[in-house]
């Protein structure tokens, strides 16, 4: 049934090359709509580097990328995530020196266009209060909101990444590594509050923790050395003795 | 937040101050005070430092002075012309530099202004060396005298709340929260779909209308302009200010001001070149020791009085 989704992303040929060393090569990647897709590979497999291209935050040496049937190859970092394509990052990336509910506020404040109004009293944006708390509690930071936001435990602040990003109701979210540098306890809570997220979603994501991809994500992609070596459901490419040769080494494949 | 009490004890205090002060020098004071708070707005709510403020203060200083010495404007549109310079270059300024980050965006601006120091220092209206002297202050709106020196406290005094009350609005709009987000995570800002460019672009032009601003009040009270309000000496003056008082709070630019011109102004004349080297020691103390500045310092020691920390939940 996943089958039958439209492709919402789609990349052809996709290649990127530092000064003779090639990342990404010739990727061809099609994430259909409404599912949790997976990047794996070991490190150095080129995944971050395919998320900065998806999100323009470097430019292709060659090939193309389209969203929903529009070809975004050209567009601006900035013009991406207004077309619904929004990006996490691999270090968490909250504004840290706002509180909790200002940073959920700031996303919101540009969807509401409230973002030049330099004649108004911030007290206007209380009126994105109420849309805003809703969102904290959907990742349940609704009692830290008057806090700043580098006061919160790491897993929070993940936690609160998703909540801004959720807050631009986003068609694609592209999660880079979400799972990075946490507790155990709080992987199972992000893993859930992705898989809540995903609900009527697409959501693209990069992680190295395999039993969170094997649990939550429909379709897997695995990468080595710049290139796709296999895609498919996770009994599917953990089955492929190539993907465990990538990941083992060799002798263990 | 500006809770009204200090701001109403602050006002009392500027309407108080030339009746215990010698009213040129707090003149000057208020010009600087304009001065660091216009370039606290880039560095302390933008994340943008700036090393050609000078061009915006002397430039618009310079048209300022021409237009009532020479062109022969009143006053109020001697400032006006002064200020719309400051804009004009920092639209200028602004376009050429925006999209660079951190030190080649301090540099750029820097090579820019000295490019309007050296065309100061040749054009023959700014009277080179010698600098614009005499410039004239015609009577406010054509009625009101201004030669005697506390009234023309009074106007100072109201162009300079004019122009803290822009910031204060600007810094607390929602405007200023883009400008904070930008400031704390700039790439964050982009992928939540902000064009952060043009929002930086207009947070520099602001800040140069209001340097120009500044420039344009310290022409009229001084009455002389020289190359030393366009020199790089003057941008280093004004980073030097903001940092002591605190860079991102309120007051801490007019602080930082005020420590700085009484230094030059009190000690000057009995230790001449040696303020500088104290100013220097200030300044290093102040880097090592508070680095939020004077201002930051207090508003931290006072909030972690008043607010103990939140509960936080135990996980991670």
């Amino acid at each position: 049934m996943l089958e039958n989704q439209p492709v919402v992303l789609e990349t052809r040929d996709l290649s990127k090359s530092f000064k003779g060393f090639t990342a990404v090569h010739n990727v061809n990647l099609q994430v259909r709509r409404n599912t949790i897709h997976a990047l794996i590979g070991p490190n150095g497999a080129g995944k971050t580097t395919l998320f900065n291209l998806l999100t323009k935050f470097l430019i292709p040496s060659s090939g193309s990328t389209f969203f929903k049937g529009e070809n975004i190859t050209s567009s601006k970092p900035p013009d991406i995530a207004r077309k619904g394509l929004v990006r996490s990052f691999q270090i968490s990336a909250v504004f840290s020196g706002l509180t909790v509910l200002e940073n959920v506020r700031i996303a919101l404040q540009r969807k509401h266009k409230m973002d030049y109004q330099f004649w108004h009293s911030e007290t206007i944006l209380h009126t994105l209060n109420n849309e805003a708390y809703e969102l904290l509690e959907h990742v349940d930071l609704a009692r830290y909101a008057e806090n700043k936001a580098a006061e919160l435990p790491y897993g929070r602040k993940r936690a609160l990444e998703i909540a801004t990003t959720l807050a631009l109701d986003p068609e694609v979210l592209l999660l880079d590594e979400p799972m990075a540098g946490m507790a155990q306890s709080d992987i199972s809570r992000t893993a859930e509050l992705i898989q809540k997220a995903a609900k009527n979603r697409t959501v693209l994501m990069v992680e190295h923790n395999l039993s969170v991809v094997a649990k939550i994500s429909d379709v897997i992609t695995v990468l080595r050395a710049g290139q796709v070596l296999d895609e498919g459901s996770y009994e599917h490419v953990s089955s492929n003795p190539l993907v465990l040769e990538a990941y083992m080494g060799k002798k263990h494949a | 937040m500006l809770p009204r009490a200090y701001f109403l004890a602050f006002l009392v205090l500027l309407a108080l101050l030339p009746h215990i002060l010698y009213p040129v020098f707090l003149m000057q004071l208020l010009c600087m005070a304009l001065f660091a708070c216009a370039f606290n707005l880039l560095l302390g709510y933008t994340g943008l430092l700036s090393f050609g403020h000078a061009a915006f203060l002397g430039g618009s200083a310079f048209i300022a002075g021409q237009a009532a010495k020479v062109w022969g404007l009143p006053i109020e549109l001697s400032i006006l012309a002064g200020t719309l310079t400051g804009t004009l270059l920092g639209a200028g300024f602004g376009l050429i530099a925006i999209r660079k980050q951190g030190i080649y965006f301090a540099m750029i601006t820097l090579a820019l202004a000295q490019m309007v120091f050296f065309y100061a220092l040749k054009a023959p209206f700014t009277g080179g060396e010698d600098g614009l002297q005499s410039i004239p202050r015609s009577d406010l709106f054509g009625i009101i005298d201004l030669t005697h020196e506390v009234t023309m406290y009074y106007f100072i005094l109201v162009l300079f709340l004019a122009g803290f009350l822009i910031i204060f609005r600007i810094i607390h709009s929602p405007f200023g929260q883009v400008l904070k987000s930008i400031r704390e995570n700039e790439d964050r800002a982009i992928s939540l779909g902000y064009r952060v460019d043009r929002y930086k672009l207009a947070a520099f032009i602001i800040s140069a209308a209001l340097s120009g601003l500044a420039g344009s009040m310290k022409a009229m009270v001084s009455q002389v302009v020289s190359l030393s309000d366009v020199h790089w000496s003057m941008s280093g003056a004004v980073v030097l200010m903001t940092l002591i008082g605190g860079t991102g709070t309120l007051f801490g630019p007019i602080v930082g001001a005020a420590i700085i011109v009484s230094m030059e102004h009190y000690l000057g004349e009995y230790l001449g070149s040696w303020v500088t080297i104290i100013m220097g020691v200030i300044f290093v103390i102040c880097v090592l020791t508070f680095r939020q500045g004077i201002v930051g310092e207090l508003e931290q020691r006072l909030i972690k009085r008043k607010l103990p920390l939140q509960s936080q939940d135990s996980t991670s």
